[in-house]
């Protein structure tokens, strides 16, 4: 999944070079940070495999080059590997992007078959204990398992640490089991607070002395690993006062489908009310990422208000991430509040004073496959 | 003293197989993908990874382009092997004799 630290080094020229699938949004993991939509039971109407193949070939004549597997878990799909074949005809760099669950050395094979290009596998710390309470369910052991196949088996490979206050000070031991399980990137990717991490806020954000002592330590591996292993990691705009360039900009280069086809400019969009989702059951790929209002909406920088229009770095972070002003200002078209140059940066402000206060009341974290009424309930 | 490390000229460096290198019809151009990254690269940066086979060495590989650009071989050269210098700490090639 595309995200802060990815590093995608070309101009789109108005084409969607980053084509993202998420195949279903079903997943046996409860992950308390988990980016599908909150309500993500209502879509029952996952696209067919022959649908699925339709959208790459559509995709590819719009000119995009990297196509990512995802969802939800997209292994729990039995057509994967067909998906796979077809997109490697097609031309596509595959990735998929998976927990693990639902892998198997026998699909594992079958994907290399394929033409599997690489595939990113996410771990959530290098403890079973912390790891299995994490994502709800006992899956540390079967993800190393998996991880030492998917080198077994030659795939270049993404290792995906979602970093959080609960894991982010195992930095030092992570970056020892990514080293010896051989992994190509080692990605800590900073939660981005949508969805179901919005609700878990509080519980999730490390604080800046955590993610420093991190950071130093991944210099310091980055040295000794030069050439072997490269690490991502970036300290989370949360605390940086400049916005992250979120997306590469709206409809600029990426397109997401979801798993019932609605086209979407980042996996986040459907938290943006007002903004209608056809989906590519009725339109066209080339309509929906040409035509289609939603993708036109937030393209170039137009529809900038102060302070981005006159911002002389409106190019380098494009205003931030639309969602995030959404979610936090009430008004997608505002500067994304992470910038301090945001008229309500303060609630950013806010927001690490809250996660921070040690008088904080301690809330479990209110876990992915809660049902809408008990999330109602947890969230008072 | 002999040692066994090639003269730079002598060198056949190879791309390094966790990247694809290919020519992309939709961009006009040679590009290198990798885990959610591609690059796309010029005219001349194609025609040196293109000849990153393990087969070619950087000399052979500068009298090719050479040829192709119609230039002195002495006049690309340095910009060759700076190319190389870079590909190599980028990871995009590997070196070998």
């Amino acid at each position: 999944m595309p995200k802060d630290g990815s590093v995608v080094r070309l101009d789109g020229q108005g084409k969607p070079l980053w084509l993202v699938l998420e195949l279903t949004y079903r997943c046996p993991l409860a992950c308390p940070w988990c980016s599908n939509p909150v309500d993500y039971a209502r879509c029952e109407n996952e696209l067919t495999t022959e649908e699925w193949k339709r959208v790459m070939r559509e995709g590819r004549e719009l000119g995009a080059l990297q196509l990512g597997f995802t969802g939800g878990e997209p292994m729990l799909r039995k057509d994967v590997e067909g998906l796979v074949g077809e997109a490697h005809r097609l031309g596509y760099y595959t990735n998929l992007i998976t927990s693990g669950v639902g892998l198997s050395e026998a699909r594992l094979a079958a994907l290399k078959r394929a033409g599997l290009n690489q595939i990113q596998l996410s771990i959530q710390s290098s403890r079973r204990d912390l790891t299995d309470s994490l994502v709800g369910a006992r899956a540390f052991d079967h993800k190393l398992k998996i991880a030492r196949l998917i080198k077994a088996y030659g795939f270049p490979m993404v290792l995906n640490v979602p970093v959080c206050r609960q894991n982010v000070d195992l930095t030092a031991e992570i970056l020892q089991m990514a080293e010896d399980i051989g992994v190509d990137y080692l990605e800590f990717a900073n939660i981005q607070y949508y969805n179901w991490a919005m609700v878990n806020r509080n519980e999730l954000l490390p604080s800046l002395e955590q993610l420093k002592r991190a950071e130093a330590l991944v210099q310091q591996a980055r040295r000794r690993l030069d050439g072997k292993m490269t690490i991502y990691f970036v300290i989370p705009d949360y605390y940086v006062e400049r916005p992250k360039a979120c997306m590469n900009g709206w409809g600029a280069i990426h397109l997401t489908i979801a798993p019932d086809g609605a086209a979407l400019p980042c996996q986040e969009a459907r938290v943006i009310p007002g903004l209608e989702f056809p989906t590519v059951r009725e339109k066209s790929l080339a309509w929906l990422w040409n035509e289609s209002p939603t993708f036109r909406k937030f393209r170039g920088d137009e529809w900038m208000k102060e302070p981005c229009r006159s911002c002389s770095e409106k190019k380098k972070d494009f205003g931030g991430c639309r969602c995030q002003a959404l979610l936090l200002t009430g008004d997608a078209a505002n500067t994304d509040p992470a910038c301090a140059r945001s008229p309500h940066h303060q609630l950013i402000v806010d927001a690490v004073a809250r996660a921070n206060d040690p008088s904080r009341v301690y809330q479990p974290l209110v876990m992915r496959r809660t049902s809408r009424e008990e999330l109602d309930i947890a969230l008072g | 003293m002999t040692t066994d490390i090639p003269s730079a000229g002598q060198e056949r460096p190879v791309v390094n197989p966790m990247f694809l290198f290919r020519w992309e019809e939709t961009q006009q151009a040679y590009v290198l993908l990798y885990p959610e990254g591609v690059v796309k690269l010029n005219d001349t940066a194609g025609e040196i990874l293109k000849r990153c086979d393990g087969a070619h060495t950087v000399g052979e590989m500068i009298d090719e382009i050479a040829r192709e650009f119609a230039a002195a071989p002495v006049q690309i050269e340095q910009s060759v092997q700076k190319f190389l210098e870079v590909s190599h700490a980028k990871g995009w090639i590997r070196r070998q004799a």
